[in-house]
C-alpha cells in the first residue's frame, strides 16, 4: 500500500467493513480531538471501545475504559491509535498478540510509523496512517462538505437517502475530486522534519 | 493505484455539487433559509460544540454557500473554503484570525485601491498596522519583517496595472519569517494562477469579479491551503490556544489542515457577521461553471486590445504583462502561461483630461468601478477608485493621472477596437 495517497475505495472499504473499533488514547475530556472522533464514530453505529490506562473505572459516552487491547472481551475489527508516532509500535505489537487479530490498524492524523505499518501488513492487516476516520467518513459521505471542506470527491449520482436524521451514507458513488497537493506536501515535509 | 485526478474544467462544473439526495435536483438549490432544525438536543449540542458537521444558521454556514466554498477550494487546490459577503469581508476575517492590536502585516504596495484604503484607515483603527513593501523589490519585504509581523499580503496579478507578482520569491520571505503568505487571486482566478502551488498559505478572492463573472453579485471567499503550521509557536493564539468561545477547543489540533478555514468561520464569520446570501452563492456558482471558457476569451481579447493600443499615437504606454515588451512578461510566462489576465492600464498623451474625455466618449465600454465582467469596462482610477490617495501614492500604486484602466470583456474584439478607435479620435 502506498501510504502517501490512499484510494478512496480503500478507505471506504475499511470504514464500511469494520464494526468494532478500539480507540487507544481516547480522552474523556470533551474538547479533545479523540473525544470528537469517538463520539462521531459512536453516533455512526460503530461499537466503540475506549482504551486508556489512565482512565480505567470511568465511562466514555457510556462505554467503560479498558487499560489495554488485551483487556477487551470481544473481537475488535479495527485499532485506532490516537498517540504520537513514537508510541505506535508498542500498540501494534500488542494488537498482534491478540488471539483474534484485528483487520485494520489506523493511525490518527499526524501519526505515522512505517516500520509498525510494515509489521502489521506482514501479518495480513490493513493499515492507514496519518488520517482521521471522522474526517474520512465525513469526506466520503460528503457530510464534511457542509463545512466548506474540499472532500476531493465528485459525483453525478443521487446519494443514498440519509438515515437517522441527516446521517449520510458512505455508500456514495464518487470519483476522486482533485488534489490538495500543497497540503500533502506540507504534511510530508513536517513528518520528515520531526 | 491512486484515484485519477479530474481536470480544472471538470472541477469548475462539478466540485462541491451533487444531486440533492431527497429531491434529485441536479443544479444546486438555493437554500434560502436562515436556520436549520436539529434532530434532537444532543445533535444541537454537538453542532454548537463543533463536534459534528452540519448546518445551524446561515450566518455561520449554508448548504448553497458550502457548495461554492468546496468548488473554489478544489479549483485553488486548497483544503477548505469560506464564502463571505465581499472580498473586503474576506480580508477582515482573515486578518482577524492572525493579528492582535499592535501587530503588523506587510502588504505589497500595488493593490486594489479599496484594499489600500481598508489597510491604511479601517485596519489602523483596529490596531492592525500595515507596512508597505514594493513587489518589484523582494528585499523590501525582507527589510519590513519585524517581531510583530504576522502575515504578508500580495495580489497575484496586481490591480490596476496588471503586473505579475513573484509569488515564490515572496513566499520564501514569508517562510523565513514563519508567517503565512496571503494571496489575493481575484484578477488571475485559479484558471490562470494557483498561488498555493507557488507557496501561498491563504488565498482570498473578490468573487464579484471573474469567478462570478457576470457583474451581478458581490461576494468574497477565503481558501485555506492547509500548508501553515499554526502551532509551531504561540504566535497565532486563535488557532493554537484553547478558545474560550468553544469551551477550550484548540482549533488547529482539532481540525488539522483545514483549521484556518474553520477559525475564519467559527471565530470570524460567526462573530463579525459578513455572511453571503445563498442567492448570491447560487449566481456565483453558475458563473464559475464557465470560468475556463470565459478566461480564455477574456485573455485573448485583452491581448488583442493591448496590442492595438500599443500602436496608437494617443497612447504613451500600455502596461499589460502579456505583451512581449512588458517588464512583467517573464513573470507572466512563468506564473500565468495561459494568459496575463484581462485587466490592465494604459497612459494617454493628453494626461488627466484625456482620461476623463476617453471614458465619456466610449459607447460599448461601461464607465464603472468594477472589473471582471462579461462586459468591457473602463475607469479613470485617478478620478475614481484611487482618488482618495495623494499624488505620490497614486503613482506608486500604478494610478497616475494619465492612466486609464480597462477590464476587457468577452465581446467580439473587433467591436471593442472600433469603440476605442472612435473614442480616442473624438
Amino acid at each position: 500500500m502506498n501510504h502517501d495517497a490512499y484510494p478512496d475505495n480503500y478507505i471506504r472499504g475499511i470504514l464500511n467493513g469494520v464494526k468494532s473499533i478500539a480507540m487507544v488514547g481516547a480522552s474523556p475530556v470533551n474538547v479533545r480531538p479523540s473525544y470528537f472522533a469517538f463520539k462521531y464514530l459512536a453516533q455512526r453505529g460503530y461499537d466503540m471501545i475506549p482504551v486508556n490506562p489512565g482512565h480505567v473505572g470511568k465511562l466514555l459516552l457510556g462505554k467503560p475504559f479498558v487499560a489495554s487491547l488485551l483487556d477487551i472481551d470481544r473481537p475488535i475489527d479495527m485499532v485506532e491509535i490516537f498517540r504520537n508516532s513514537s508510541h505506535i509500535m508498542p500498540v501494534v505489537d500488542e494488537a498482534l498478540r491478540l488471539s483474534l487479530l484485528p483487520k485494520v490498524i489506523w493511525m490518527q492524523l499526524g501519526a505515522r510509523d512505517d516500520d509498525a505499518a510494515a509489521k502489521a501488513e506482514a501479518a495480513g492487516l490493513k493499515v492507514v496512517m496519518n488520517r482521521c476516520p471522522k474526517i474520512e467518513y465525513g469526506r466520503l459521505s460528503s457530510e464534511i462538505s457542509w463545512m466548506g471542506v474540499n472532500s476531493r470527491t465528485l459525483s453525478s449520482k443521487r446519494a443514498p437517502l440519509p438515515t437517522q436524521g441527516m446521517r449520510l451514507s458512505l455508500d456514495r458513488t464518487s470519483v476522486g475530486g482533485g488534489e490538495t497537493a500543497a497540503s500533502d506536501r506540507a504534511a510530508k515535509n513536517k513528518s520528515e522534519l520531526s | 493505484m491512486t484515484d485519477r485526478l479530474p481536470g480544472f474544467s471538470t472541477l469548475a462544473v462539478h466540485a462541491g455539487a451533487q444531486p440533492d439526495p431527497t429531491t434529485g435536483a441536479r443544479v444546486t438549490p438555493i437554500y434560502q433559509t436562515t436556520s436549520f432544525v436539529f434532530n434532537d438536543a444532543d445533535h444541537a449540542a454537538s453542532l454548537f460544540g463543533l463536534q459534528a458537521f452540519g448546518n445551524i444558521y446561515t450566518r455561520i454556514g449554508n448548504p448553497t454557500n458550502a457548495v461554492l466554498e468546496e468548488r473554489v477550494a478544489a479549483l485553488e487546490g486548497g483544503t477548505a473554503g469560506l464564502a463571505v459577503a465581499s472580498g473586503h469581508a474576506a480580508q477582515v476575517v482573515v486578518l482577524q484570525q492572525l493579528l492582535r492590536p499592535g501587530d503588523e502585516f506587510i502588504a505589497a504596495r500595488k493593490l486594489y485601491g479599496g484594499s489600500i484604503n481598508q489597510f491604511t484607515h479601517a485596519f489602523k483603527s483596529f490596531g492592525w498596522n500595515v507596512v508597505w513593501a514594493d513587489p518589484d523589490d523582494i528585499g523590501s519585504f525582507e527589510r519590513a519583517v519585524t517581531p510583530h509581523t504576522k502575515a504578508i499580503f500580495i495580489e497575484s496579478i496586481a490591480n490596476p496595472g496588471g503586473s505579475i507578482t513573484d509569488i515564490e520569491a515572496i513566499s520564501a520571505v514569508a517562510r523565513k519569517a514563519a508567517v503565512p503568505l496571503i494571496a489575493d487571486n481575484t484578477l488571475a482566478t485559479p484558471y490562470l494562477i494557483r498561488p498555493i502551488d507557488h507557496g501561498a498559505d491563504i488565498v482570498v478572492h473578490s468573487l464579484t469579479k471573474f469567478l462570478a463573472g457576470h457583474g451581478n453579485s458581490i461576494g468574497g471567499i477565503i481558501v485555506d491551503a492547509g500548508t501553515f503550521d499554526w502551532s509551531r509557536d504561540n504566535k497565532y493564539p486563535m488557532l493554537s490556544e484553547p478558545r474560550p468561545e468553544y469551551h477550550g477547543i484548540k482549533l488547529h489540533e482539532t481540525f488539522g489542515n483545514f483549521a484556518f478555514a474553520i477559525a475564519c468561520r467559527v471565530l470570524g464569520l460567526r462573530d463579525l457577521g459578513p455572511a453571503l446570501s445563498p442567492f448570491n452563492a447560487f449566481l456565483i456558482l453558475t458563473g464559475i461553471e464557465t470560468l475556463p471558457l470565459r478566461m480564455q476569451r477574456h485573455c485573448e481579447n485583452a491581448k488583442a486590445i493591448a496590442e492595438y493600443l500599443s500602436g496608437h499615437s494617443a497612447v504613451t504606454s500600455v502596461s499589460y504583462a502579456g505583451l512581449p515588451s512588458d517588464k512583467y512578461n517573464n513573470l507572466a510566462r512563468k506564473y500565468s502561461p495561459k494568459g496575463a489576465g484581462a485587466v490592465f492600464t494604459f497612459s494617454l498623451r493628453g494626461g488627466y483630461d484625456a482620461g476623463v474625455n476617453l471614458v465619456s466618449n466610449l459607447k460599448l465600454f461601461s464607465h464603472l468601478a468594477n472589473v471582471g465582467d462579461t462586459r468591457s469596462l473602463v475607469i479613470h482610477p485617478a478620478s475614481t477608485t484611487h482618488s482618495q490617495l495623494d499624488d505620490a501614492a497614486k503613482v506608486k500604486s500604478g494610478a497616475a493621472p494619465d492612466v486609464v484602466r480597462l477590464s476587457i470583456g468577452i465581446e467580439d474584439k473587433e467591436d471593442l477596437v472600433a469603440d476605442l478607435e472612435q473614442a480616442l479620435g473624438a
